[in-house]
């Protein structure tokens, strides 16, 4: 535990100082990557049970409404209260679904999940005073009381995500190496093993399936206040789509590569879009089989060995 | 009169979502793919029309004859695509997890999505010829387009025509041998590679005819296979994955449930079907025509 802290702690003090002299078009990037990340990073839990969330994309959405309708409506204007309201707020949004997601598995749970994501994209197309299919726009909100200068503002923004996205990345790496989150690893085996040694698998799905959308809603209220500006589309299942595509190309063993792959996404997504255009999602794609096809278990089984990976000899 | 109304909308739209749906649980079943791509080969049947038809047109032929190239685009489209597909993409990742398959058919959604622009470009087609044949049917005060009501008797026929192939001949024996397990039937001498081969081929074409004959309804455009996989997946959801009896049931609840909500709600028609999905599934998790299976120990 000690050691998972320092390293992170390590980690973020070294990706501080890289930003400080990285190129500025990169922070955009590395802003997106660290705030979806936190995302995948959800849908990374619960993978490791064996369940995939196909509908990620209501959490988040329900964040950065959230954090926006603050900032708007309510006058609210730092950045540290937005964030933490909008992941409490996708929490709340889905503890009442989780007892009953937690009765499924595999497609049905992709599916449901899906097709909640879905009804909210219908309500948020709907309503016209959230927006309605345009959405709205958020203004710049200030760090611990300070206005973030127009040359700072991305770096700011980009260090805001980081202390979020790396104290709950240390926190959740914590989590996983515990026992209650090497019996996820177990209920990914064998779910009926799991029950008969006296784990209730559906609580711990149900459990996982709130703490994922706590991180969404965070990383959701991050991409919003970033953007300045958040649509119903953070809800359609596309977003999700490419979200559940991070985790996979991440894999479940590394916290560290689920930042990696969505960086890496986020650069692929960024110059496909910028060189082709008109053709960025077959690029993206062709990206995606390759992943699967010589990388199905992620990037993290680069540097994770098939010790610690518990791989069938 | 309402209630008439709704009944006839909700069976139009389940018609040819039925026949877009019957694809997709058959591809399910027999190569327990949940096919993400099902959508993008409705889309390219109705390009396929589109292109077809106007192609006829230009040729001189009667408006009879449109009928036939919507026939023949479901063809074309099958017997090229299916094949690349199945033997090209899918064979390298059969045996991987089933979340694995969804998304790699969700590449190729993407892939063929920017295909079809590619090809077809980004601006709208209509295809009107085969729209005015069937004439108008009219009930009491309400007018009803003809042909609307033919796709009654296409979803029919497909349907019938699939279960009776599945059921009633040897080959259709042979292919529920191999969805009950590929391995026994495989160890029997059935040649399992080419049943997957076939059954993709056909869920393919269906994908494409549903495209195909509702081109004359809509306006062929980027982003029709979007739309169209998300409510074919609730349809097959609802009616449990595989079953061609719960395709049927699954189209009707959704046309039926959007229906109503067109003409009852109009702000919920984006979300009626997925209420109905998930009021299905609260009740029947596992769909209403499938079998609840033992859990492995």
């Amino acid at each position: 535990m000690f050691r998972t802290i320092s390293l992170g702690l390590v980690s973020i003090a070294v990706i501080v100082l890289a930003s400080i002299w990285s190129p500025k078009w990169l922070l955009f990037p590395a802003t997106m990557a660290a705030s979806h990340g936190i995302v995948t990073l959800g849908i990374v839990l619960m993978m490791r049970s064996g369940v995939v969330s196909f509908g990620q994309g209501m959490v988040f959405a329900c964040g950065a409404y959230c954090a926006a309708l603050l900032a708007k409506h309510a006058g609210i204007n730092e950045a540290l209260l937005l964030v933490p309201a909008g992941g409490l707020a996708s929490a709340l949004l889905a503890l009442p679904f989780a007892p009953l997601l937690a009765r499924y598995r595999a497609i049905f749970f992709a599916m449901l999940t899906l097709s909640l994501s879905m009804v909210l994209y219908g309500i948020l197309v709907k309503t016209e005073t959230l927006g309605g299919s345009d959405g709205f726009n958020v203004a710049r909100p200030q760090i611990m009381g300070m206005e973030l200068p127009a040359d700072m503002a991305n770096l700011g923004m980009f260090w805001l995500s980081l202390a979020f996205v790396g104290a709950l990345s240390i926190v959740m790496r914590i989590y996983f190496d515990s026992s209650r989150g090497l019996v996820a690893l177990a209920i990914r085996e064998n779910e009926l093993r799991v029950e008969y040694l006296g784990s209730s698998v559906q609580k711990m799905i149900g459990t996982d399936f709130v703490v994922a959308a706590f991180l969404a809603g965070i990383g959701g209220a991050l991409t919003g206040l970033t953007l300045g500006h958040i649509e119903p589309n953070f809800s359609y299942w596309t977003t999700s789509g490419e979200l559940v595509f991070a985790a996979i190309l991440a894999g479940h063993h590394s916290v560290a590569a689920v930042y990696l792959a969505s960086f890496v996404l986020e650069l692929v997504r960024s110059f496909s879009a910028l060189y082709f255009p008109n053709t960025w999602q077959l690029a993206l794609g062709l990206f995606l089989l390759i992943v699967i096809r010589f990388l199905p278990q992620g990037l993290g089984s680069l540097w994770i060995g098939s010790r610690q990976r518990g791989d069938k000899q | 009169m309402l209630a008439l109304t709704i009944l006839v909308d909700g069976i139009t739209y389940a018609s040819w979502l039925f026949v877009v749906a019957l694809g997709l649980t058959l591809v399910f079943g027999v190569l327990k793919i949940l096919n993400i791509a099902h959508g993008s080969f409705y889309a390219v049947g109705a390009y396929a029309a589109a292109s077809l038809v106007s192609w006829f047109g230009s040729m001189g032929l009667a408006p009879e004859w449109s009928l036939l190239a919507l026939l023949m685009a479901g063809v074309a489209t099958a017997a090229i695509l299916a094949p690349l597909t199945e033997r090209g993409l899918l064979r390298v990742f059969y045996g991987r997890d089933e979340v694995l398959l969804v998304l790699v058919t969700y590449a190729l959604f993407l892939i063929l999505e920017d295909m079809t622009k590619l090809i077809w470009g980004a601006n709208p087609f209509y295809v009107t010829e085969p729209y005015g044949l069937f004439g108008n049917l009219s009930f009491g005060s309400l007018s009803y387009v003809g042909y609307d009501l033919m796709l009654i008797v296409l979803a029919a026929i497909c349907g019938g025509a699939v279960w009776w192939g599945l059921n009633r001949t040897r080959s259709g024996k042979v292919v529920l041998a191999v969805i009950h397990n590929p391995e026994i039937a495989s160890s029997m001498g059935v040649n399992v590679s080419r049943v997957y081969t076939v059954a993709f081929l056909i869920g393919v074409f269906l994908a494409a005819l549903g495209g195909a004959f509702t081109a004359p309804m809509i306006s062929v455009q980027p982003g029709l296979s979007v739309g169209v996989i998300i409510v074919s997946f609730a349809v097959v959801i609802i009616g449990g994955l595989g079953s061609i009896e719960g395709a049927a049931i699954g189209a009707l609840i959704v046309g039926l449930a959007r229906a109503l909500a067109v003409h009852t709600w109009p702000a919920a028609e984006l979300f009626s079907i997925y209420v109905a999905m998930a009021i299905v599934l609260v009740f029947r998790p596992e769909g209403l025509f499938q079998r609840v299976q033992a859990r492995k120990i």
